[in-house]
């Protein structure tokens, strides 16, 4: 895709076709495991039985390099900070970063010497999911609104 | 592998052959990363292993990538400002985190806590021993690959998270707990919910029991793996669960009895097996004794009337000195050491972390067994790495 991508001019078949790739890409968003602290047993039940993430085309992989979105949930420490980086840069694009809870939006309960403080000092964030942990509804309503993000994304267009 | 002076003369096949029959093929070890990025180290452990083969012979564990500061965090917060912080301890059963803390303050003040309030402390910490090794039994049979224990248990801990939702507002960081109480009485319509849980749980049980107890790959996953007797587990500071499938004899709930546990009818669940079966056992009957310990206090609860706080101080001052308090919480034996300076700041605080002391007998277990026995050991430890790190 990289020849053409963002290179033809913006008509009604290269929206169809832009409208196309967007379905496809936010209908099966695979996030990847990457539980840190508190906010990864949130995670979980959000992928479990009675969240049941499976319905969005969430489903969560084990390795970063068959997964779109990374969900870093928990707090990142100095130590983990270049873990994370690396296994960001481990995943394929396009890749979209959710930044779910307290610590990892802005790291503010834990202002200690071995906490980042936010997430996005590390990694671009896509959608910040705010709570100390946020419901899984709250994970799902970050979800969504990255679909809706991943919808107005312009892949071929100029 | 080959020594490369070895490989030089004549062709490789025929000088293995002759090595080996002169007993002289050098082998060396080979060291394998495992984490902190991997889905079975229940967090972010990392553990380096040395294989000979795909055999272990030596496994080094390192930590650190969730330390928070907790304990320094602790010096700087007032006693009801460190309270939250402990939900975060062990995230997956934060009653019993809270638990210890207060004991521990409550102890270093003299606090009488009211009757009622014991109760409820008691029931909230079974309930959240259940939830805890229920996730524990989801994770632990996922990684070793049943996938549908994972959805059940998962059903039956919304239940409970449902509970706390209703008695404190949070699933998960509850902190219902306060110096001299617990921060309100139970909602309405929380004792009649509850009895439906205690009702619906023993038959949930047997159903994990169908699904696994006498699976044949959860069995030959699971006997005779990991095996450490329970002299050997002492002496490297086991506790709860994981000694208790070694067959000793150890609970604080009954050995040094805290809040209300001695006024309840209740067994210690003990398993003689020594390995990670033994300590599937034990944690399966642990789930049941606590259900059965809730429905006591329920009963109890609902004929006990009275104040759910004890008279304390706006301010908490604790007097000079220095306290150890603990409690068996799911994972083992979770200890709070606290100096105090007269401040209404703790001088130091110190956790005694049930995961981060069972931590240390993973290489004593894995030794001589395969790679995947890796996951299987570290699943049946049950380690939280919030708790090892803090």
């Amino acid at each position: 895709m990289g020849v053409i991508e963002r290179k033809l001019p913006d008509n009604a078949l290269t929206q169809l076709i832009d409208k196309v790739v967007n379905w496809a890409r936010r209908s099966s968003l695979w996030p990847m495991t990457f539980g840190l602290a508190c906010c990864a047993i949130e995670m979980m039940a959000a992928g479990a039985s009675r969240y049941d993430f499976d319905r969005f085309g969430v489903i969560f992989r084990a390795t970063p390099r068959q997964s779109d979105v990374m969900i870093v949930a928990g707090t990142v420490t100095v130590k983990m900070a270049p873990v994370l980086r690396k296994v960001y840069d481990q995943m394929p694009e396009p890749r979209w970063v959710i930044s779910m809870g307290t610590c990892a939006n802005t790291g503010k309960n834990f202002d200690t010497y071995h906490v980042v403080q936010g997430v996005d000092q590390i990694v671009p964030v896509d959608v910040y999911v705010p709570g100390c942990p946020p419901r899984p509804e709250g994970l799902m309503y970050g979800v969504i609104l990255l679909q809706e993000k991943i919808d107005k994304m312009k892949v071929f267009r100029k | 592998m080959m020594e490369k002076g070895l490989m030089d003369k004549g062709s490789v096949e025929g000088q293995v052959t002759e090595d080996l029959m002169r007993d002289t093929l050098k082998t060396r070890e080979m060291w394998l990363n495992m984490g902190p990025q991997h889905p079975s180290t229940h967090g972010v452990l990392r553990l380096i292993l040395a294989l000979e083969g795909e055999r272990i012979v030596d496994t080094e564990i390192v930590i650190g990538y969730l330390h928070r500061g907790m304990e320094k965090l602790a010096e700087a917060k007032t006693y009801p400002q460190f309270l939250p912080y402990t939900d975060r301890l062990d995230y997956i059963s934060s009653h019993a985190m809270n638990f210890g803390y207060v004991l521990a303050v409550e102890k270093l003040m003299g606090i009488e806590v009211p009757e009622r309030a014991q109760y409820i402390r008691v029931m909230m910490a079974e309930l959240t021993r259940i939830s805890s090794h229920l996730i524990w039994l989801a994770t632990h049979a996922l990684d070793i690959g049943a996938m549908t224990v994972f959805l059940y248990c998962f059903r039956e801990r919304e239940m409970i998270l449902d509970l706390f939702e209703m008695a404190c507002g949070a699933r998960l960081t509850t902190s219902y707990f306060r110096i001299g109480g617990v921060a309100h009485d139970l909602p309405d319509g929380f004792i009649e919910q509850a009895r439906e849980f205690c009702k619906i749980f023993p038959k949930k049980a047997q159903d994990y029991d169908d699904l696994i107890l006498k699976n044949r790959i959860w069995l030959s996953r699971t006997v005779n793996v990991a095996k450490i007797s329970g002299e050997e587990g002492l002496n490297l500071g086991l506790t709860g669960p994981n000694i208790r499938g070694s067959g000793v004899y150890w609970d604080i709930r009954k050995d040094e009895p805290y809040s209300n546990y001695d006024k309840l009818d209740w067994e210690i669940a003990v398993e003689h097996g020594c390995d990670v079966y033994a300590r599937y056992l034990v944690r399966l009957k642990e789930m049941r004794e606590s259900c059965k310990i809730v429905s006591q206090c329920l009963d109890i609860l609902e004929k006990l009337d009275g104040p759910v706080m004890a008279k304390v101080p706006k301010v908490i001052k604790p007097p000079e000195g220095e306290v150890y308090a603990s409690v068996e919480a799911p994972k083992g034996e979770l200890g709070f050491y606290i100096v105090s300076d007269g401040s209404p700041k703790p001088y130091r605080l110190k956790i005694r972390a049930p995961s981060f002391a069972n931590l240390i007998s993973v290489p004593t277990m894995v030794r001589g067994h395969m790679v995947a026995d890796v996951i299987a050991v570290i699943g049946s430890i049950d380690v939280v790495l919030g708790e090892v790190d803090r």
